[in-house]
C-alpha cells in the first residue's frame, strides 16, 4: 500500500520539477489522442448526421456495424493497422509503422464509430420534423447540417468526450503500432505498462495520476463547452 | 392573372401505396385555401409535397405561371414559401433569434434581420418576449414565434399544417384572428390544413375536402357547406352542423 503514497509523492515531484521526459510523454499523449479525436469528429459527425436523416436499403446493417465498432477492441485495431503499415504490407512504403502517425490512425479508427454512433443518436433525438422545418425556412444542405449539429451539440460533445476518453486510455493499439519507443512513440499508457513490467509501481502510479489529471483537464474543458451556455 | 401555384398530376407514394393523387390544384395570389379531411386522408402529405419537403412526382409544377424544374430550383422556390407545423419547432436560442432564422439563412446581417424579426414579433403581440429563451414559452406563445419566423421572410405562400392543433380554445381563437389579419395585410396566400371545420369560416376563401389522397370537392366554404358533393363531404358537413346546433341549444 505504501506504493500508492510513494506514487502520489513521485507524481507531485515530477510535476513540480518539470521533468522534460514526462512533459514530452504527456504532450505526445495529448497530441496523438487529441488529433485522433479531431479526425474522428471530422469523419464521424457528418456520417452520424447522414445516418440519422436518411433511409436506405440495409441501413440497419450499416448502423449495426457502427454500433459494433463502438466496442472495437484496440488490439484488433492495432493488428489491422500493423498489417496495413508493416514494411511488406499494402501501405508499407509510407514507412509509418512505429510512428505517432500510426498511433493516430489506430486511435482514429477506435474513436470514429463512437462519435458516429452517438452523433446519430443525438440527431435522432431531435424532433423528427425539425429538419423539414429548417429546410422549409430556405436552408441549403450545409445550413441544414450546421443547424442540426448546433441543435444536437450536447450529444455531439458527449460523443467527443466519450471518443477522447476511449483513445487516451487505450494501450493495446498504441503499443502494437507505436512500440513504445522512448522519445518517439511513448505515451502515458504505454509508459505505465513498461513501468509495471519493471516492477516500478510508484512510477506507474505517478504516471497514472498524471494521465488522469490530463484526462480531467481536457474533459472539463469539453464539459464547459457543453454545459456553459446551456439554455434553461 | 396566373395562379400563384398550379400543380398537375401530383402523386405521393409511400412504398407501393399512393397516399396523394391529385389531378390538378391551384392557389391564387392572396387567397387562403383550407384543406380538410379525416385522419390519414393525405392532408399533410399533400402540404409537404407542395412545399417541396418530401419526394413526389408532378406532371407539372408552375410557380406564378412559370414551369419550374424542381431538381434545380427547389431551394430557391422554398425561399418564396414558408411552413408552420403543428408543433412550433423552435431552435435553441432566444425568441428573436428564432424569429430571424429564415432571414439569417437568406444571408441577412444582424443589422437587417434583427429589426425585421422584432417588427414581426410586435405584429403578433409578442415583441416583449424577444430576449427570452425559446424554451421558456407557453404553447400559444411558441406557435406565435413560429408564425412570426415564417412571415418575417415575407413569403408569397404560407403553408399551415394544423397550426392550432396543440393549442387550447382561447389561444386558438386569438391566434386565428391575428393570423387572418396578418395574411390579409401582407397579401400572403396560404394553404391551411385542418381537421376542424370551425376553423374554416374565419380563415378560408376556398375549401378542398380530401380523402384517401384525392380531392373530393373544392369550392368556397358556402358551396361546400350547402352543396356537399359526396357522402363523405356530407357527413363531415353534418358533423359541423350538429356541433353548431348543440352549442346554440346550450346557449
Amino acid at each position: 500500500m505504501q506504493w500508492i503514497g510513494q506514487g502520489i509523492v513521485k507524481a507531485l515531484e515530477m510535476l513540480l520539477s518539470g521533468e522534460g521526459e514526462l512533459w514530452r510523454v504527456a504532450w505526445l499523449t495529448l497530441r496523438v489522442s487529441g488529433t485522433a479525436t479531431l479526425l474522428s469528429v471530422i469523419l464521424g459527425v457528418p456520417v452520424g448526421v447522414l445516418l440519422a436523416l436518411t433511409r436506405f436499403r440495409l441501413r440497419w446493417l450499416t448502423v449495426s456495424v457502427v454500433h459494433a465498432g463502438m466496442g472495437l477492441p484496440p488490439v484488433v485495431v492495432g493488428l489491422v493497422v500493423s498489417i496495413l503499415l508493416w514494411r511488406s504490407g499494402p501501405l508499407g512504403d509510407l514507412r509509418l509503422i512505429y510512428t505517432p502517425t500510426a498511433m493516430i490512425i489506430a486511435q482514429t479508427m477506435i474513436a470514429t464509430p463512437i462519435v458516429t454512433g452517438l452523433t446519430m443518436s443525438g440527431v435522432q433525438q431531435l424532433h423528427p420534423k425539425l429538419h423539414l422545418q429548417i429546410l422549409a425556412l430556405g436552408a441549403s444542405r450545409w445550413q441544414l447540417f450546421w443547424l442540426l449539429v448546433r441543435e444536437a451539440r450536447m450529444a455531439i460533445i458527449a460523443s467527443v468526450i466519450a471518443g477522447f476518453g476511449r483513445v487516451v486510455a487505450e494501450v493495446g493499439a498504441s503499443m502494437m503500432v507505436g512500440a513504445n519507443i522512448v522519445g518517439e512513440t511513448r505515451v502515458l499508457t504505454t509508459a505505465m505498462v513498461l513501468e509495471v513490467n519493471k516492477g516500478n509501481f510508484d512510477m506507474a502510479i505517478a504516471l497514472s495520476l498524471i494521465l488522469m489529471l490530463l484526462i480531467w483537464l481536457v474533459i472539463s474543458a469539453l464539459t464547459r463547452l457543453q454545459q456553459g451556455r446551456r439554455p434553461l | 392573372m396566373s395562379p400563384l401555384l398550379e400543380v398537375e398530376a401530383l402523386q405521393v407514394k409511400r412504398g407501393d401505396r399512393t397516399v396523394v393523387d391529385v389531378a390538378r390544384l391551384s392557389i391564387e395570389p392572396g387567397e387562403v385555401l383550407a384543406v380538410i379531411g379525416p385522419n390519414g386522408a393525405g392532408k399533410s402529405s399533400l402540404l409537404h409535397a407542395l412545399a417541396l419537403l418530401q419526394p413526389a412526382t408532378f406532371g407539372a409544377y408552375r410557380w406564378m405561371g412559370q414551369a419550374v424544374s424542381l431538381q434545380r430550383e427547389a431551394q430557391s422556390l422554398r425561399r418564396e414559401m414558408a411552413v408552420v407545423f403543428q408543433e412550433a419547432l423552435l431552435l435553441n436560442g432566444t425568441v428573436l433569434e428564432n424569429a430571424g432564422l429564415g432571414l439569417k439563412l437568406r444571408g441577412q446581417v444582424a443589422l437587417a434581420w434583427r429589426p425585421a424579426a422584432h417588427a414581426m414579433l410586435e405584429r403578433l403581440g409578442i415583441g416583449h418576449l424577444a430576449n427570452r429563451s425559446a424554451r421558456q414559452l407557453s404553447g400559444g406563445e411558441a406557435q406565435r414565434v413560429s408564425i412570426a419566423r415564417a412571415l418575417a421572410t415575407h413569403p408569397r405562400l404560407l403553408y399551415l399544417d394544423e397550426p392550432f392543433g396543440a393549442l387550447d380554445v382561447l389561444a386558438r381563437s386569438a391566434l386565428l384572428k391575428d393570423l387572418k389579419q396578418l395574411l390579409v395585410s401582407e397579401g400572403t396566400a396560404a394553404l391551411f390544413v385542418t381537421h376542424d371545420f370551425t376553423e374554416i369560416p374565419p380563415m378560408a376563401d376556398r375549401v378542398a375536402v380530401i380523402d384517401r389522397g384525392q380531392i373530393l370537392q373544392i369550392g368556397t366554404p358556402q358551396e361546400v357547406f350547402s352543396q356537399p358533393a359526396t357522402p363523405l363531404v356530407r357527413e363531415l358537413v353534418q358533423v359541423a352542423h350538429d356541433l353548431v346546433r348543440t352549442l346554440q341549444g346550450m346557449r
